[in-house]
């Protein structure tokens, strides 16, 4: 899937994995797709979750079979 | 502005998360320019909390030296401060707290001679009186008005507190409440009358919370009411106060378009 930008939270807990992502996300333009990379367990279970409270669209996970994830989100909302 | 870096992503990182602030309300807040005038109970507080929170300019004004009377409540002084001029105690304990914080230090009184030049030196966004005098309040409430800048009004003494907020066009300003100085010795200063120390931690953060909602521009400021407090009942009261069409300063007919200074009533039991 193509992407506007890219980010990788796999080096850093909770809540700095959701605070990178939400700065991420306000330098993209509403409709453009941040390209996520976040481990399993935690960030995987909460990081989503999160995005979708803030009114974002999450649109695919996939799992990259190496304990990580990539999740796709579409920027919407006011933020 | 630059991008947060690494560092402030996590110091800040309970703000971020609020859908309220996020990264772009964290970067208005480190670009923000706060005058508290006064390091003593409420200032003090204040200070800190704002330091924490990493309003990048904060501007400190007094004239006083730290005595060992204030520490019971003006916890910005530490006890090796005594005899410290307070801004320079102020300064070091911000510094010490937060780097991203620039302290601007005025080692004077406020008067009608310099307090345009003082909130004029960064243009600061927002005032927070702190002072412990009338003359003073007067004087902060009028320059603000004339010079269209919003602040936080409040008063400490025993077991009680008041403030509210003051914003151009938008509110009331101290005036309309209180048109003139009260009588000389009618109101004791809290030299004379005591002050529990708390009270200026929970008016003085009421202070520093409405200057944070400003810089943001989020949430409903105390314009238009005046929050009292009584800590001896636990009581809160949001009153309820209309602009004055004739108050001197900031209705229809305004009499007063200059600065002038109160004169300072001399208090018995000395400084």
């Amino acid at each position: 899937m193509k992407s506007d930008a890219f980010l990788d939270i796999t080096d850093v807990v909770c809540p700095i994995t959701f605070v990178k992502t939400k700065v991420a996300l306000e330098d993209l333009d509403d409709g453009q797709i941040l390209e996520l990379r976040l481990n399993d367990g935690e960030p995987v279970q909460n990081v989503p979750r999160s995005l979708k409270d803030e009114g974002h669209k999450v649109l695919t996970l996939e799992d990259n079979g190496d304990g990580t994830f990539t999740l796709w989100i579409e920027k919407a909302g006011l933020s | 502005m630059s991008q947060l870096t690494n560092e402030q992503l996590e110091r800040y990182s309970r703000h971020i998360i609020l859908e309220q602030v996020g990264g772009k309300g964290q970067k208005k807040i480190l670009s923000a320019k706060v005058l508290i005038i006064g390091t003593g109970g409420l200032g003090a507080p204040a200070a800190m909390y704002l330091a924490a929170a990493g309003v990048g300019h904060i501007g400190l004004v007094d004239f006083d030296t730290v005595d060992l009377s204030n520490l019971q409540r003006q916890i910005i002084h530490l006890t090796n401060d005594v005899g410290k001029a307070k801004t320079q105690s102020g300064r070091e304990t911000i510094n010490a707290m937060n780097p991203d914080v620039q302290v601007h230090a005025y080692d004077e009184q406020v008067t009608a001679a310099n307090i345009r030049d003082i909130i004029g030196d960064l243009d600061y966004d927002f005032i927070i009186d702190g002072t412990d005098n009338f003359p003073a309040k007067f004087l902060i409430n009028d320059a603000c008005v004339l010079m269209r800048k919003p602040f936080s009004h409040a008063g400490i003494i025993r077991f009680q507190g008041q403030t509210m907020t003051y914003v151009p066009d938008k509110s009331p300003c101290y005036r309309c409440v209180f048109p003139k100085m009260p009588p000389k010795d009618a109101v004791p200063t809290c030299r004379q009358a005591g002050v529990l120390g708390v009270m200026g931690g929970v008016i003085g953060t009421i202070q520093a919370t409405e200057a944070l909602k400003f810089v943001l521009g989020i949430g409903e400021l105390l314009t238009g009411y005046l929050l009292t407090y009584d800590a001896l009942t636990m009581t809160f009261r949001k009153i309820k106060i209309p602009r004055n069409r004739r108050c001197n300063i900031c209705g229809e007919q305004p009499t007063i378009t200059e600065l002038f200074d109160y004169e300072q009533p001399t208090c018995s039991f000395g400084r």
